[in-house]
């Protein structure tokens, strides 16, 4: 019963083009910056949009196609949506006893059914709570509960985490993991936090205006990303260029030496602690050495990210010793030094 | 000195016109009140009084619920249907609330008279005559109350969030289940607030009703019509009719308002 989409939908000027394969009990998530078509693909899987054209089928059933559009109350779907969307004049039980009540279950055993849900996403004691009075990790669970209460087949997810604060996420997220897991169906996490997405999720899909750009497990997307939002998300250093033997001339100006000789276009990524910054051209061990400007820094928690500019471009970080040391300001002229061995190379 | 300076920061152009409108919608009030015979009060609440009474409350409560049933489904359809010329059919469901309602008694006639457009069939299949008959009170006062319901329901549903419908359909709730489920409880303040203006309007309803309905004492008499009809023969008992109608109004506007519609519940 593995779900199969051709997603396209035309609005305006956007277009949505997505090929999405989900088998049971995987998680993909579709991560990308906002406007990339993400709530689109997820609203045309709830059945909220019909598509322009494509098809989305799971197993034997077409949901929506050339000739067949179920409605999204027909299908076997849970959605937890951004903000919750929780019935505010309904308990929290009422809440999660709604999908069941709807698909016909009798009261008394929608009402148990909902009650269990709540003990498994530890909300036993808040059957009768109202939603305005939940905190929002609370909240988002009963929008959980509220979304697998019915056992729908496909569990979408559009940014569950993302109105919940930094401390609170931290374990929503864990126990969302731990629900996930738990899922034999379909799940489709939408969301533009990596971190979500990579602990989440087993199979990652990058959409950047309206199609998706890379697509895998999310330690080879952090490792071998292949556009520059990707990388942006992952942290790394990232270039385009053609590679000659260990010579690799940049499409943005510049050359990297690198480890192994290889031909033809490709990608080079490093991370930014491997670049060090000095006053002086440094000499000795094969490094790549090029003179560089200070764009801009920033403080982090325990590092400071240096932009530069220069051929090429690179983020640095550095430590707070060395920022004293350097006595950075905007405009000052470095040398920026990688070792050839810190770079990963892969073809484009 | 300071006192000028006080005075000086409220502009009298302002001030002046306000104190005048608050008198002028108060004395008249007032005025009822002083004027109202209070020792003869029980000799003057005759039956008659109380069947125009019970008769009024009736009408303008069955004429809500007409209203309710009517009124709640066209203004869902005016908020959430992508049905085109909304703006039109909006434009068209206020006429009535500036038409004069004799005018709109006339046009009841024309359609639901005995040689109406559509009462001519009513009564060669049917045996029903509406007009000068309770029905017809009735019918009078929903057609002239109806859109205050419906202007006021139909603006909580465009203030309402459309994605708790999704939510509900996701759910697999049908269109109506959500209707009943979600989207009727999370306006319920709008609609008991049109419900009120309505059931008042048509509780005070007079032009219409007298020209599609007549004036038939246990029938078609309302309160309003009473009070006329009292004030050419028996100006006291106007008063009394007048007083019992203003307590009666404001008795169960100040009693909802406390309920529903100030506040938050």
């Amino acid at each position: 019963m593995t779900l199969n989409a051709e997603l396209r939908v035309t609005r305006g000027t956007f277009t949505l083009d997505l090929g999405l394969t989900i088998a049971p009990g995987e998680v993909v998530a579709l991560l990308g910056p906002n406007g990339a078509g993400k709530s689109t693909a997820l609203r045309a899987l709830a059945g909220l949009l019909p598509l322009s054209s494509g098809h989305i089928t799971v197993g034997e059933s077409t949901w929506d196609g050339a000739d067949a559009f179920v409605a999204a109350e027909k299908r076997p779907i849970g959605v937890v949506f951004q903000d919750y969307l929780l019935f505010a004049h309904m308990s929290a039980l009422e809440n999660v006893a709604f999908g069941l009540r709807s698909r016909g279950t009798r009261k008394a055993e929608a009402r148990a059914e909902a009650s269990r849900w709540l003990d498994r996403v530890g909300l036993s004691g808040y059957a009768q709570i109202k939603p305005r009075s939940l905190s929002g990790g609370q909240a988002q669970r009963v929008a959980l509960a509220r979304a697998l209460a019915t056992g729908p087949s496909l569990l979408l997810l559009d940014e569950p985490l993302a109105a919940l604060d930094a401390s609170t996420r931290l374990q929503v997220r864990s126990e969302l993991g731990r629900h996930l897991a738990d899922f034999g169906g379909h799940t489709l996490l939408v969301t533009h936090d990596p971190l979500d997405a990579m602990v989440l999720a087993d199979r990652l899909v990058i959409l950047e205006s309206g199609r998706a750009v890379q697509s895998g497990p999310p330690a080879e997307v952090a490792r071998q990303p292949r556009t520059d939002y990707v990388a942006n998300l992952v942290g790394l250093n990232f270039y385009r260029g053609r590679a000659s033997g260990t010579e690799v001339g940049l499409d943005g100006g510049g050359t990297l030496t690198i480890p192994r000789p290889v031909e033809g276009p490709v990608h080079v990524v490093f991370p930014p602690t491997a670049v060090s910054l000095h006053a002086e051209r440094p000499e000795g061990s094969p490094r790549n050495v090029w003179p560089v400007t200070v764009e801009a820094i920033e403080q982090h928690a325990h590092t400071t990210r240096v932009r530069l500019d220069g051929a090429p471009n690179v983020l640095a970080d550095i430590t707070t010793a060395t920022l004293a040391e350097l006595r950075l300001r905007p405009g000052d002229a470095l040398w920026a030094a990688v070792k050839a061995t810190e770079t990963h190379v892969y073809p484009a | 000195m300071t006192r000028n300076r006080v005075r000086g920061r409220l502009p009298v152009v302002l001030v002046l016109p306000a104190v005048a409108g608050l008198a002028f919608l108060l004395v008249p009030l007032a005025g009822l009140l002083i004027r109202t015979p209070w020792t003869s009060l029980s000799t003057l609440l005759s039956a008659e009084v109380g069947e125009a009474l019970r008769l009024s409350l009736i009408c303008a409560s069955l004429a809500t619920v007409l209203c309710l049933f009517l009124g709640i489904p066209l203004a869902w359809l005016l908020a959430r249907s992508g049905l085109p010329g909304r703006g039109f059919l909006r434009a068209l469901v206020t006429v009535p609330l500036v038409l004069p309602p004799v005018v709109g008694g006339v046009a009841l006639l024309l359609v639901l008279g005995r040689r109406g457009l559509i009462g001519e069939h009513l009564d060669a299949w049917f045996g029903i005559s509406l007009p000068f008959t309770t029905a017809g009170v009735v019918v009078a006062e929903a057609f002239v109350a109806m859109p205050f319901l419906v202007i006021s329901v139909e603006g909580a549903l465009r203030a309402a969030d459309p994605r708790f419908e999704e939510a509900a359909a996701t759910l697999g709730a049908s269109k109506w289940l959500t209707f009943r489920r979600v989207t009727l409880p999370s306006v319920l303040p709008g609609v008991v607030a049109g419900t009120v203006l309505c059931w008042a309007r048509a509780l005070g309803e007079f032009g219409a009703t007298i020209t599609f309905a007549g004036n038939f004492p246990g029938e078609t008499t309302t309160m309003p019509l009473a009070v006329y009809l009292a004030l050419e023969t028996d100006p006291d008992a106007a008063i009394v009719l007048s007083v019992v109608l203003l307590l009666v109004s404001v008795g169960v506007l100040a009693g909802l308002r406390d309920r529903w519609i100030s506040g938050p519940t």
